[in-house]
């Protein structure tokens, strides 16, 4: 059926499944995975996505097979026609996964919206994407796949806009209804009242791809790779203090120190790890060799992998001054609807980017309790989590250098002693 | 192993805000001030009986005696930002 048996044994921990070479096209994509695997009917799908275990690749690692009943049950067997949102809009700076699988899998990830689509019972799909490389990979394969019998749900490209907010899942939907895509208060869940108010369903790019897999080789297959509760592969992408920064594939569960050899290692001595991206949370440096990328793993830090973001932060630099710039980038990142996050992100800004500058003038000891003050504030008050995660990261980078928090208090910097 | 003991299910009434729709007017606090308060913005924020209860995800509860005052602070909100729901 497949030329490449990925079933077969010197392939079943091969850690490469989603970026392999010489797949992009979509010759050489049907050469190596066949045809699209329909079931012939919505739901019978799901039972694979559930024994497979798959969760959702775009942060929230949400069980898909989940979040896929619950817009088929909306749908009640196609009797409402439900809408497939393919999200490839990633607004994070530091992560670029989202346009390498495009790039190099365009047709995995049309295959499993076709197969999502299927699933849930919808009759249009849209890939939400943002202008670039990534959106000219998705216009090829559009038009290497029509008129070819392969699809049955129409796919409308959608370009999102820049910005870190523009992939919520709201501000998706708010798109493909031809919207600003900005997120909106959810009085309903979007599985039930999406796009035109129909059941949607909303799956980053990613998840789709993996879905295209499951289908055609089965859950045990993709259970090979990763941990038991946390089975499969995952894009990371690493950047930071890296020799080789990019974006790589590895099984869930594999240590960071491993993760990051995968991108060459460390080029400086590094002091942490941010994991999870901008809204994530610092690992230190001393932790890596024994800290696997799963949400157990890195539990006892806080984070979770997220979206597979890594980024090194070399031992040289001082933490808090990078904590600084990326909040005050996410505060630039508001969408300005809500006050809570308008007014606060910017305030929280303004108070790390004090307890940055030692040299300051003086009450930087009364800062971390006025920023933890605020960060409580703020939480819990959007229409979307963007507070919530800019907190998340504001506490961590107070947790995790705690010792330099102090040191500022005191009008020193450990980095100058490096 | 134990079962879990099966409580009759009374479901809290909840007050909502819109945080795209609020634009900090301060009707809301006002008239429900045993529930919200003013943040250093003048958006409304719930009053934190224990100091750092976080903010319930589902929506602030409301105790029954509260309600008509939180029927009014909902009725009085120019943005029609706030909600009361049972859940």
């Amino acid at each position: 059926m497949t030329a490449l048996d990925l079933s077969a044994p010197d392939h079943t921990t091969m850690a490469t499944r989603l970026l392999l070479p010489d797949a992009t096209d979509l010759l050489s994509h049907d050469r190596r995975h066949g045809a699209v695997p329909y079931r012939g009917g919505p739901g019978i799908l799901i039972e694979s996505l559930e024994s497979a275990g798959l969760t959702g690749r775009g942060g929230a690692a949400f069980p898909t097979w989940r979040k896929v009943a619950s817009t088929a049950a909306a749908a009640g067997g196609g009797h409402r026609a439900a809408v497939v949102i393919a999200n490839g809009a990633e607004g994070e700076p530091a992560s670029s996964k989202d346009a390498v699988l495009l790039g190099m899998a365009p047709h995995l990830v049309l295959d499993g919206v076709q197969l999502a689509a299927e699933a849930v019972g919808a009759d249009r799909a849209a890939v939400y994407v943002e202008a670039g490389p990534a959106m000219t990979a998705v216009m090829r394969a559009l038009a290497e796949r029509k008129g070819t019998g392969r699809d049955r749900v129409r796919m409308q490209l959608v370009e999102a806009p820049t910005g870190f907010v523009s992939g919520e899942e709201s501000a998706a939907v708010a798109a493909v209804e031809g919207r600003p895509a900005l997120p909106r208060t959810k009085r309903r869940l979007v599985t039930e009242s999406g796009v035109d108010r129909r059941p949607t369903l909303v799956q980053n790019v990613e998840t789709l791809a993996h879905v295209a897999l499951i289908a055609r080789y089965g859950s045990a297959w993709f259970r090979s790779a990763g941990t038991a509760t946390e089975p499969g592969t995952f894009l990371a992408t690493m950047g930071g203090a890296v020799a080789a920064p990019g974006v790589a594939e590895a099984p869930q569960g594999i240590l960071l120190a491993d993760l990051l050899a995968l991108a060459g290692g460390p080029s400086r001595r590094l002091g942490a790890v941010l994991v999870g991206g901008y809204h994530g949370a610092w690992v230190p440096a001393a932790a890596l060799a024994t800290t696997p990328m799963s949400r157990a793993g890195l539990a006892a830090f806080g984070a979770t992998p997220g979206a597979g973001i890594v980024w090194a932060l070399p031992a040289s630099q001082c933490p808090l001054v990078a904590a600084s710039l990326i909040v005050t980038y996410l505060a630039g990142q508001s969408a300005r609807q809500c006050g809570p996050c308008l007014f606060g992100l910017p305030a929280l800004a303004a108070d790390l980017a004090r307890l940055a500058d030692p040299r300051a003038a003086g009450g930087l000891d009364r800062l971390p309790g006025q920023l933890a003050a605020l960060a409580e504030t703020i939480t819990g008050r959007g229409a979307c989590r963007h507070p919530d995660g800019t907190v998340r990261f504001v506490h961590s980078t107070l947790r995790t250098f705690a010792d330099e928090v102090a040191a500022h208090g005191r009008g020193q910097c450990l980095g100058d002693h490096r | 192993m134990s079962t879990p003991t099966r409580t009759p299910t009374i479901r809290t009434l909840r007050l909502h805000i819109d945080w795209v729709a609020c634009d900090g007017r301060g009707m809301c606090t006002e008239l429900l001030p045993e529930l919200l308060t003013e943040d250093p913005w003048g958006y409304p924020a719930p009053v934190r009986l224990h100091g750092r209860d976080p903010l319930p995800p589902n929506g602030i509860p409301v105790q029954d005696d509260l309600e008509p005052q939180a029927r009014a602070a909902v009725a009085a909100c120019p943005l029609m930002a706030l909600r009361l729901e049972r859940g």
